[in-house]
């Protein structure tokens, strides 16, 4: 041990550093801003009833609605067991399985749709398509989309269920309860704010696809045609000002789930997930 | 009656081999031992939470080792009383009468039998989030027994409470077992515990239970 006084460290200013944080931040928050103020400064009330007068469009909002809640109805139903089985059972394979269920996140768009387009030229696929027309038909527009949609309800769920102790439902098995007893009347009540929070993500995810629609379900008006088709279409005719006010329609819808998202469901869900 | 025979137990690497003990019918046990001497496994592979690897358990001279945890019939309190987030007083006491199917007029007046046996009465309608430390461990102990089992099952049920709430729950902890008519089995790290509860004190040290 020495016996010198310590001679204080010199520190230095710490403002630099907070404005090196805030500068970095700050420029990306100004552009998402800045980009939506763009949209909304682009777009009259004019513009927004003029689009909303094609019966095309009008379609497509109908469409795009009825398809993106049966998305996000089936990929709970898929997702909310899924994420259960992931999170307290230890399997041969698991590791493999949890892979597995992060490649729609990961695959590129266009190629999940030409996936799924080349799997309803196989033979069972046709045979599928005897019975059910799904390419380029309304089934396809739910399929593209709850093939992505569910990835990212697994993945809320999954981390639900690890943030809920077992022990919740092992007190419940003591208690006279079956496992499917205590899955339904304890750990799915438990989950519900995570429930909430991947069913709005789902049915974002839904409203927002486009690659895979337009491989598997085709861009034809009044037939698979969903917004972000619209839009494409639209632009795709020089009609920049019914692209625009279609494009308002959704960052409503996207912010309105957002907000339901922060305010009932998970805090911070997307972090968790992704 | 507890009675464990020559039970083994493995969970990953930790191993308990060939642990026996027996507590009599309407005693009150503690099982003490330091952190990570297996305990808490031991107290869960008796409420039928863990496999058990060779042995037996035999509650009042009937072999469980191979029940489900539901067909033990025994109450189970863990150490962070583990309540449901999103049920009131009321339904957790009432909880395992509901899955036992018992009708509205059974299980009224075992609920409220139990809130005054605990001093829940006034928190009858609240739900776990916002009561204190005494407040939550009385209410998993009524849920534990409210369908009359004859073997309660603690996990260090004292150890995140204060001295004043801590004392307060061995005079209710002896004055609920009578009441009831159970044998307890206590685990815990503490040995207050032990001198203020226990009828008889065993010990896990080195993976035996010493009497």
């Amino acid at each position: 041990m020495s016996s010198a006084p310590q001679t204080p460290a010199r520190s230095g200013r710490d403002w630099p550093f907070f404005a090196g944080l805030i500068i970095l931040s700050g420029v990306y928050i100004a552009l998402i801003v800045a980009m939506l103020v763009a949209d909304l400064s682009f777009t009259t009330p004019h513009h927004l009833l003029r689009a909303f007068a094609s019966a095309e469009i009008r379609y497509s909002v109908k469409l795009s609605l009825i398809s993106c809640t049966l998305t996000t109805l089936l990929s709970l139903w898929v997702a909310v067991p899924t994420g259960y089985l992931m999170s307290r059972y230890q399997f041969p394979g698991k590791r493999f399985v949890d892979s597995v269920l992060d490649i729609p996140i990961v695959l590129p768009p266009l190629v999940m749709g030409l996936s799924l387009l080349i799997l309803f030229q196989t033979p069972i696929g046709r045979a599928i398509q005897r019975v059910v027309p799904v390419t380029y038909a309304i089934p396809s527009v739910i399929l593209a989309q709850f093939s992505v949609a569910c990835a990212f309800a697994v993945r809320t769920m999954l981390v639900t269920f690890d943030q809920i102790s077992p022990r919740r439902e092992q007190v419940a098995l003591t208690l006279g309860c079956n496992r499917s007893q205590a899955f339904w009347l304890v750990a799915l009540p438990e989950a519900r704010r995570g429930v909430l929070t991947a069913a709005t993500l789902a049915w974002a995810r839904a409203l927002g696809e486009f690659g895979p629609i337009l491989v598997f379900s085709g861009a034809t008006r009044m037939r698979t045609e969903v917004l972000p088709t619209t839009v494409f279409l639209e632009l795709s005719i020089g009609n920049i000002e019914a692209a625009v006010a279609v494009s308002l329609l959704m960052i409503i819808a996207a912010l309105a789930v957002l907000t339901i998202a922060r305010t009932f469901g998970l805090r911070a869900p997307l972090e968790r997930v992704l | 009656m507890i009675a464990v025979e020559h039970l083994t137990l493995r969970v990953g690497a930790f191993t308990l081999a060939d642990v026996s003990f027996t507590v009599p019918s309407g005693q009150y046990a503690v099982l003490m031992g330091r952190t990570g001497t297996g305990k808490t496994t031991l107290l869960e592979a008796i409420c039928g939470l863990k496999s058990v690897a060779a042995g037996a358990i035999r509650l009042n001279d009937h072999d469980v080792t191979r029940l489900k945890p539901a067909e033990r019939g025994i109450g189970y309190v863990p150490q962070d009383a583990a309540l449901f987030s999103t049920m009131s007083v009321r339904e957790h006491l009432a909880f395992p009468l509901m899955i036992r199917k018992w009708n509205q007029a059974e299980i009224a007046p075992r609920v409220a039998e139990l809130a005054e046996l605990l001093g829940l009465t006034k928190l009858i309608d609240r739900r776990p989030l916002g009561l204190s430390g005494g407040e939550a461990q009385r209410v998993a102990l009524g849920r534990a027994l409210a369908f009359r089992p004859s073997i309660l099952c603690l996990d260090e049920p004292l150890s995140a409470l204060d001295e004043a709430t801590k004392d307060d729950m061995y005079k209710l902890l002896l004055s609920v077992q009578q009441h009831e008519r159970v044998t307890a089995l206590h685990v815990t790290h503490n040995r207050e515990d032990a001198d203020e509860l226990a009828d008889v004190i065993l010990r896990i040290e080195d993976g035996k239970v010493i009497a």
